[in-house]
């Protein structure tokens, strides 16, 4: 075994992806698990591209409702209003706060966004087999993995809206539908980017692709 | 000095880590992947910072994180009540994803740092649900979103300040401290070390190559 040359695939190794252990991968048997932790150990993670292009595609569709559906019912004594995710912020923005304004719209509509394309950038990439900018893709992924869970903010702040506006008759906040959806599209984009696996980026790359140094 | 070969788990490439002095990050010579870090001491002071966040968390569900006054009338609600009343309003789904990442997925990941770290110290080794309670740890980690939480409140805080006049409560400040110290956690929290020491569950069909972890980081605990 020659370090730092070569994959550990190729050298026929695996690691868990649950505790982190390096093992030997058995090519006789058909099912390996690791001696470790007990969960079955695979050189890469099962069907990564067909599932994490399935969570994506499903994120997208739920994508839609989720912006165009109302989240929120508000009722005072002068009426009633139902509002979107971008009605949401375009009242934040009216009402003065155009900062929570940017927050939100970037953690509800391009965060999800972005990672909704970038997930298929990379799956793109790594099935057109690309060994171009290996670096800057891991990058991505990595960042992906991070603000996904930023795009929770609109389903916290609805939640939290809906529990303290609840002075009847003078004022009440409901969920809508709209929240359902949204709720589906973070859930899925961050099931997605842990189901793809960024080794896969790596694979075509030859022996040892050199670092910028 | 042993050699303890790794694969990197974002390239795959394979590479030893060298010993490392205290402090020191060892990365992965392609992608620039961390993959080990030695803390001296690193999980006992993450024993400290867990306790401290079981108590902080405790307050934080305890205790209402803010209400509000109109025309006489007071509401206030906790962490939990923002789920509550979501379920109430029929947002089941939603509901059951706010109380996930809102309370049981902290309180999940606390918990099990704590048992991990307390067994793990008592039995050498390790028993093998020590492993298990480990990674739902890590799981729940995954899912423990306090920080985004807490921008959540202040957005909602803001929206509804027009209508009416809003009180911070308690819960409030303890959600403060809590998304500190589980921050702390994540960072000091050295999961390879208890891995060293847990029982492996033996029924092998592979053999190991890694996992032999005899490098710096024991000695320093001496």
């Amino acid at each position: 075994m020659i370090a730092g040359e070569t994959s550990a695939m190729r050298a026929g190794l695996a690691l868990c992806r649950h505790c982190r252990l390096l093992s030997r991968i058995d090519t006789t048997g058909s099912v390996n698990y690791c001696p470790r932790c007990g969960h079955e150990l695979a050189y890469r993670r099962h069907d990564a591209i067909q599932r994490t292009w399935a969570l994506i595609i499903a994120a997208a569709i739920c994508y839609l409702p989720a912006n165009l559906l109302p989240v929120m019912k508000s009722t005072t004594l002068v009426g009633a209003s139902e509002d979107t995710i971008i009605g949401g912020v375009i009242l934040l923005y009216l009402t003065g706060s155009w900062h929570l304004a940017l927050i939100v719209l970037i953690a509800s509509v391009m965060i999800p966004l972005a990672k909704l394309m970038s997930l298929a950038y990379l799956l793109i990439t790594v099935q057109r087999r690309s060994t171009k900018s290996n670096q800057e893709r891991v990058r991505l992924y990595r960042l992906v993995e991070f603000i996904g869970r930023w795009s929770m903010l609109d389903v916290f702040v609805i939640a939290f809206v809906v529990a303290l506006v609840q002075i009847k008759p003078l004022m009440a906040a409901q969920p809508r539908a709209g929240i359902l959806f949204f709720a589906a599209v973070v859930i899925l984009t961050i099931f997605a980017a842990q189901t793809f696996d960024p080794r896969l980026i790596w694979d075509f790359a030859g022996n040892m692709e050199k670092r910028n140094e | 000095m042993p050699l303890n070969p790794v694969a990197c788990p974002d390239c795959d490439l394979l590479q030893n880590i060298p010993h490392l002095p205290p402090q020191a990050k060892a990365r992965c010579r392609r992608c620039g992947k961390v993959l080990a870090i030695n803390r001296p001491r690193a999980n006992e002071r993450t024993l400290a910072l867990a306790i401290g966040a079981a108590i902080v968390f405790t307050l934080a569900n305890g205790f209402p994180l803010m209400g509000l006054s109109v025309a006489g009338r007071e509401v206030d609600t906790t962490i939990m009540g923002g789920a509550w009343m979501m379920w109430q309003e029929g947002q089941q789904m939603t509901a059951a994803l706010v109380a996930i990442c809102a309370v049981i997925a902290p309180a999940i990941y606390i918990s099990f740092t704590i048992v991990v770290l307390i067994t793990s110290r008592w039995y050498r080794p390790a028993p093998v649900w020590v492993g298990e309670l480990l990674l739902w740890a890590e799981l729940a980690h995954e899912w423990a979103m306090a920080e985004v939480m807490m921008l959540g409140i202040l957005v909602a805080l803001v929206k509804i300040a027009d209508l009416a006049t809003v009180i911070v409560g308690v819960g409030m400040f303890a959600t403060g401290a809590l998304i500190v110290l589980i921050t702390m956690i994540a960072v000091n929290f050295d999961p390879e070390k208890i891995w060293a020491q847990v029982q492996w569950v033996g029924s092998v069909t592979s053999e190991p190559v890694g996992g032999l972890r005899t490098g710096g980081d024991r000695e320093a605990e001496k």
